[in-house]
């Protein structure tokens, strides 16, 4: 048997390959991150708007039933029937106006209190349930709930602060800024990563990488002349925020900027996925948003999405996005919205590498467990006005990380 | 002779199906785009947003220059792995005359191999096409690829 694991050093500017690879770990993280003092988003709200309606999800490894019940309160229990632990819901999706679990169809309301089990007084005075089981005591296991802006979260701990006071008031206006009106689901991707969940954590985290790691902007010579932008980090360091924000023009068409161009060799023919129509009040280009463990809230010029990181093992994760725009969308800037989502996603212009880097990282951690990796970029856990070359975010990250896990 | 009995047809549209999926498995991807009118729409789309009737692709091109610019990211500037792929294609069928041109569907499976020899089913589903003739020779004036997993691995780079 290996060691306890322990954190190498005081600070979080380095970080053990153990944490990407140890199976150990990984059980201790879905109990004291997922099921700990955490919120995790599990859908929205546009996604359950009718009475009886129902999604399935995960937070973590946890199966989980998100519903709208006939008074219209979002609920959040473990997918899991109380009997022999078959998933309650197999559909992705759906109305109903209790749910049944198929194996021996016992029944609970859209809350999760069982409301009937079958043959309870057996079959012609014999066999059944026994006199003194409660009811009341084998309902789905339910989770605390609360909704923002439309986006609703989950938890399992009684200790997790409030939504608005875990991430902050300036992450809370980030949200704002973003989910300014009803939302509209215009679809979902599903990415499969060949990585651990944290190497994407990480990723989202890292605004060093971006230019980088991702060549389409300075390839094809679109990178718009920008006034600016930075990282922000909440309080203690688990969330953040990175953004850019671009000059005032005149015109809002890319084709007509002067454009900062590091190649000339290529040219957009079509830079139609790269207009962008100013619908948030400011001129914020690329926002970045964190909440601690498992959400990325993001805008790309109109490219509105929420991702949700699912772990499915300690060396794979599952990246769901579910791209947005508002209810109000006149069909010109669906349309925009629809072309401007070539640049993200699974096979997005500047988002595809994301998928690939994190299972690089994975496949050369895996011989050295106690080899580490370094976050030397910036100082500390601070917010950085002005340049994103920092990795505060990625060690705030890692902040966050050992809180929960106690180490 | 309605088009179901048009052999000559049919034959020709097999051949603009095959000859897509070659260009692709055979890395020709550049001529990619000249099989589609200027205006032509490609799309890949899951079915499961397929189904639930929402507009969200995985790839959007709105006119072939939108994939030729595609092509040109994938050379220059997009990071990925290796990789290679093997269209399955079969049981095409006319569906219908639609204007000047045909409606068509057909199946694919595409088998995607990496560089160190790793194989995997990496994508299966179906063509729906609107073909029309250009100048003689047919043309895609649409195709919307439809995987029927949801899920994508890893990352999608080359078209389907």
């Amino acid at each position: 048997m290996s060691a306890p694991f322990a954190w190498p050093g005081e600070d979080v500017s380095r970080a053990p390959y153990r944490v990407y690879t140890d199976a150990e770990l990984y059980a201790r993280e879905q109990q004291l991150i997922f099921r700990g003092p955490t919120w995790n988003f599990v859908g929205l709200e546009a996604e359950i708007p009718n009475p009886g309606d129902f999604k399935t999800t995960f937070i973590g490894d946890a199966p989980v039933i998100v519903t709208r019940d006939a008074h219209g309160v979002t609920n959040a229990m473990v997918n899991r029937c109380a009997h022999k632990g078959s998933l309650v819901c197999y559909r992705q999706r759906g109305n109903a106006p209790e749910l049944t679990c198929v194996y021996h169809n016992w029944t609970y309301d859209l809350a999760g209190a069982l409301t009937g089990v079958a043959f309870r007084r057996g079959v012609g005075g014999k066999g059944g349930l026994r006199a003194d089981f409660d009811m009341k005591a084998h309902g789905l296991q339910r989770l605390r709930v609360e909704t923002y802006r439309g986006l609703i979260f989950a938890t399992f701990a009684d200790v997790t602060p409030d939504f608005a006071d875990y991430i902050g008031a300036e992450l809370i206006a980030s949200i704002d800024r973003v989910l300014i009106k009803p939302l509209k689901v215009l679809g979902y991707h599903s990415q499969i990563l060949p990585n651990n969940w944290k190497l994407y954590a990480e990723n989202n985290k890292d605004s060093y990488h971006a230019s980088l790691l991702h060549m389409f902007h300075n390839t094809f010579g679109v990178v718009r002349p920008t006034m600016g932008g930075g990282v922000k980090l909440s309080e203690n360091g688990w969330h953040h925020l990175s953004y850019t924000q671009r000059e005032a023009l005149a015109d809002d068409h890319i084709a007509t900027e002067k454009v900062r161009s590091m190649q000339e060799t290529y040219k957009l023919r079509d830079a139609g996925m790269m207009q962008h129509q100013l619908e948030l009040g400011d001129l914020v280009t690329n926002s970045i948003q964190t909440v601690f463990p498992s959400l990325v809230v993001q805008q790309i010029l109109n490219a509105l999405a929420v991702r949700q990181l699912i772990p499915k093992g300690v060396d794979r994760s599952e990246l769901i996005w579910t791209v947005l725009g508002f209810e109000d969308d006149p069909p010109d800037l669906q349309e925009l919205r629809l072309k401007v989502n070539n640049l993200v996603g699974p096979a997005g212009l500047i988002s595809m590498e994301d998928g690939c880097v994190g299972g690089w990282v994975q496949r050369a951690a895996k011989a050295d467990p106690d080899a580490q990796s370094i976050m030397p970029m910036g100082v500390g856990v601070e917010p950085s006005a002005g340049s994103r070359v920092t990795e505060a975010a990625v060690r705030g990250f890692w902040q966050g990380w050992r809180a929960c896990m106690g180490v | 002779m309605g088009f179901e009995d048009d052999l000559s047809l049919r034959s020709e549209i097999d051949n603009l199906c095959a000859q897509y999926a070659h260009l692709i498995d055979d890395d020709w991807l550049e001529e990619l785009p000249g099989l589609f009118t200027r205006d032509g729409i490609y799309r890949v789309q899951t079915r499961e947003n397929h189904d639930l009737k929402l507009p969200l692709s995985l790839i959007y091109c709105n006119g072939a220059d939108m994939l030729a610019d595609r092509i040109t990211a994938l050379r220059t500037a997009n990071i990925y792995e290796p990789h290679v792929y093997c269209h399955m294609l079969s049981a095409l069928r006319i569906l219908g005359g639609e204007g000047a041109g045909w409606r068509v569907r057909s199946n694919f499976v595409v088998v995607r191999t990496m560089a160190e020899g790793s194989q995997s089913l990496f994508a299966s589903g179906r063509y729906f096409d609107r073909i029309v003739r250009v100048e003689g020779a047919l043309k895609f004036q649409e195709r919307i690829a439809i995987v029927d997993s949801r899920q994508i691995d890893t990352l999608l780079v080359i078209p389907l």
